[in-house]
């Protein structure tokens, strides 16, 4: 009944079109955003922003651009975390190296190098598929994790690499408080996001579809493969430039070359694949499990051991939690393989029809 | 000439090692089509268990000699990874039967982290030593040739030995026993080798086994090389352009494909690395990979893909 969708008639294609085309949905988003934007920041202790809330959304961001890689073009990709490095670093040096240029831009120009480096390292993607890809795109990993180590020129020949920003601001209001930088991550993130849900409706979003199903039979009904990949890799790295732009930045402040390891690659690809291949909604989802549960790991095993008696270490902790997280990809796959994105549509699925049960 | 040439030695007996890393890629993937990112986690986890074993078996039962302790913690560790290749059959891998291999391959990232985890919780996360008595001495050969001869080291001398035992027994294995004969089969093709008979679970659990087996060797070399410790796993990342330099599928293109990449690797850091800064072993052979797999998307021994509609 929540759902009742009678007395709803689309009259116009563009109608039809719309993102949520049901009115419940349209309602439940724009309040969700709402609350997102208003109440969050009123109601949020700084402690729940800086260390659930903000990482949540810059991981949204760059799950998104994985997602369009991966669960849209289905090229496996684990060179995301070298992106982000790629992005972080190249704002870092249009900011500093460009006095008086403001946040937004340098982010972009970050994403845009992040894009070219991409572009690059997407190249083996026309020829190689799937695992000899996957395999190839670490080169990228390796290769932005030395870069940044050695070539002294990235890091303004700092020694030890390690790099820091400070003053932002955005159109003159500072970025210093928790919930402006929430804020500033939530509208970044809302606005990609938005682009990223429309580009994937679109003609762009349906030939990488094509790709991912079957390159062959894709290129054989006249979509230029090379064309449709290296979109794939230039839109998805933009978008993982800039959220690994905004993790240097805003949630770092100061990082080195090692704050973007081969572990942040893994760690996407598995947002991807819990929240669901395809979907833009899943990254959210699979964003949210993977910053929240080893936080709530953290705080949840010692006071269970506790309970019996047991006194468990913090290195204790974080075995249990690798294998937790090994443990419950691979139930996912296994028990779901489209994620959490696939449970919340059967959700929506059964509410339409409930209470009835068919 | 002789720097060159101990340096070439030197990318040869590294190379060596890799292909024994390598080797555990290419048997799983030869025989299941699945692409076992967790080899490194399982080097790992056999090392620390056979460093930990040997520690433990002489406190337990008071065996004196070190060979005999040695022995026995290989024998046990062996063991381990025989009931660790079973469980993986049992848990996961019937139950993705017929599914892509990018979720066989995510999956394997799955076990990954888990067996890191497990085996770091069992057997502590510290470093460790494995000491099966290999001589550590460097050695001089060929004082006649070169002034000075060549300074090669024992241990990488009987490292490599080793490798090649092994890679040559189980090529003996494939071409020769039965047992090697189904899984080629099965590589070959799921269905077809079902269909005349062959037990599919059956065959997965004995690769997993032997891909446990050559984990165990290539831990205790590298562990009894470098200590062991979580580091290790990095090992079988470098281990991972070797397969794909030499094809997924092809046992002789590991070992070529690891000595190509051992060399590469050595040279590059010696004579191209002062150029640009050194440190450039980490990613030289990904690219070199990568620029060959533009080239041969197949790899140097692999089966040509042909794709149908």
């Amino acid at each position: 009944m929540l759902y009742r969708e009678n007395g709803q008639f689309k009259t116009s294609y563009s109608a039809d079109q719309q993102i949520f085309p049901i009115a419940q949905d349209r309602w439940l988003v724009g309040a969700l955003i709402a609350l997102a934007f208003v109440a969050v920041p009123l109601l949020a202790s700084d402690y729940l922003m800086r260390a659930i809330l903000i990482p949540f959304l810059i991981f949204s961001l760059a799950a998104v651009g994985v997602n369009i890689l991966v669960g849209y073009c289905g090229q496996i990709s684990l060179g995301s975390g070298a992106f982000m490095a790629v992005g972080a670093y190249g704002a870092y040096n249009f900011f500093v190296r460009l006095p008086g240029l403001p946040l937004i831009p340098a982010l972009i120009l970050g994403g845009l190098c992040a894009t070219a480096f991409g572009i690059l390292f997407g190249l083996p993607s026309l020829r190689v598929r799937g695992l000899y890809l996957a395999v190839a795109t670490l080169a990228a990993q390796f290769f932005a994790d030395w870069m940044f180590l050695r070539i002294k020129w990235f890091t303004m020949d700092t020694p030890s690499g390690s790099v820091a920003v400070s003053n932002l601001q955005v159109f003159g209001l500072p970025l210093e408080s928790a919930a402006s930088k929430y804020l500033f991550c939530l509208a970044v993130l809302a606005v990609i996001a938005l682009l990223a849900k429309n580009l994937v409706r679109s003609a762009i979003g349906r030939e990488w579809m094509a790709i991912r199903d079957m390159d062959v039979a894709a290129a054989v009904i006249g979509i230029r493969p090379m064309y449709a990949k290296l979109s794939a890799f230039a839109v998805s790295s933009f978008i993982i430039g800039v959220a690994g732009a905004l993790w240097a930045f805003v949630y770092l402040g100061a990082w080195e070359p090692s704050a973007f390891s081969v572990d942040y690659s893994f760690r996407l690809l598995f947002m991807v694949i819990i929240g669901g291949l395809g979907s833009i909604m899943g990254s959210f989802f699979g964003a949210a499990f993977i910053v929240v549960l080893p936080i709530a790991l953290s705080q949840f095993l010692p006071a269970v051991a506790g309970l019996f008696g047991v006194e468990i270490s913090t290195t204790a902790v974080s075995h249990a939690e690798l294998m937790i997280f090994g443990g419950l990809i691979v139930w996912f796959l296994i028990v779901e393989p489209h994620g959490l994105a696939k449970l919340w549509s059967i959700g929506k699925q059964k509410l339409r029809l409930w209470p009835f049960p068919h | 000439m002789a720097f060159f040439l101990e340096t070439l030695f030197g990318g040869l007996m590294v190379g060596m090692l890799y292909s024994l890393v390598a080797l555990g890629f290419v048997l799983i993937f030869k025989a299941s089509g699945v692409f076992n990112f967790a080899q490194g986690a399982m080097v790992l986890f056999a090392a620390l268990a056979m460093a930990r074993f040997s520690e433990w078996i002489p406190q337990w039962t008071g065996i004196e000699s070190k060979v005999l302790a040695n022995v026995a913690a290989f024998v046990l560790a062996g063991a381990l990874m025989f009931a660790m290749a079973w469980l993986i059959e049992r848990l996961v891998l019937r139950h993705l039967v017929n599914q892509e291999a990018a979720t066989l391959l995510m999956a394997t990232l799955g076990i990954t982290y888990f067996i890191d985890g497990l085996g770091q919780s069992i057997f502590g996360s510290n470093i460790y030593k494995i000491d099966i008595g290999m001589p550590k001495d460097p050695v001089f050969v060929l004082d006649s040739v070169f002034e000075g001869g060549l300074l090669l080291n024992q241990e990488d001398i009987i490292a490599a030995a080793i490798a090649a035992g092994l890679v040559i027994v189980l090529s003996l294995f494939f071409q020769k026993t039965a047992t090697g004969r189904a899984l080629r089969a099965v590589a070959d093709d799921h269905q077809a080798a079902q269909s005349i008979g062959i037990p599919l679970n059956r065959i997965w659990v004995i690769v997993w086994c032997v891909a446990g087996l050559v984990a165990l060797v290539a831990g205790m070399i590298w562990g009894s090389k470098l200590g062991v410790q979580f580091s290790l796993t990095t090992v079988a990342l470098r281990a991972l352009p070797v397969v794909i330099l030499g094809g997924l599928t092809s046992v002789p293109g590991a070992i070529i494909g690891g000595l190509i990449i051992g060399v590469g690797e050595k040279l590059s850091e010696v004579y191209l690395g002062p150029f640009v800064g050194g440190g450039i072993e980490i990613w030289f052979a990904y690219v070199l990979a990568l620029v060959f797999l533009l080239f041969r998307p197949q790899g140097l021994f692999g089966e040509k893909i042909i794709d149908r509609v």
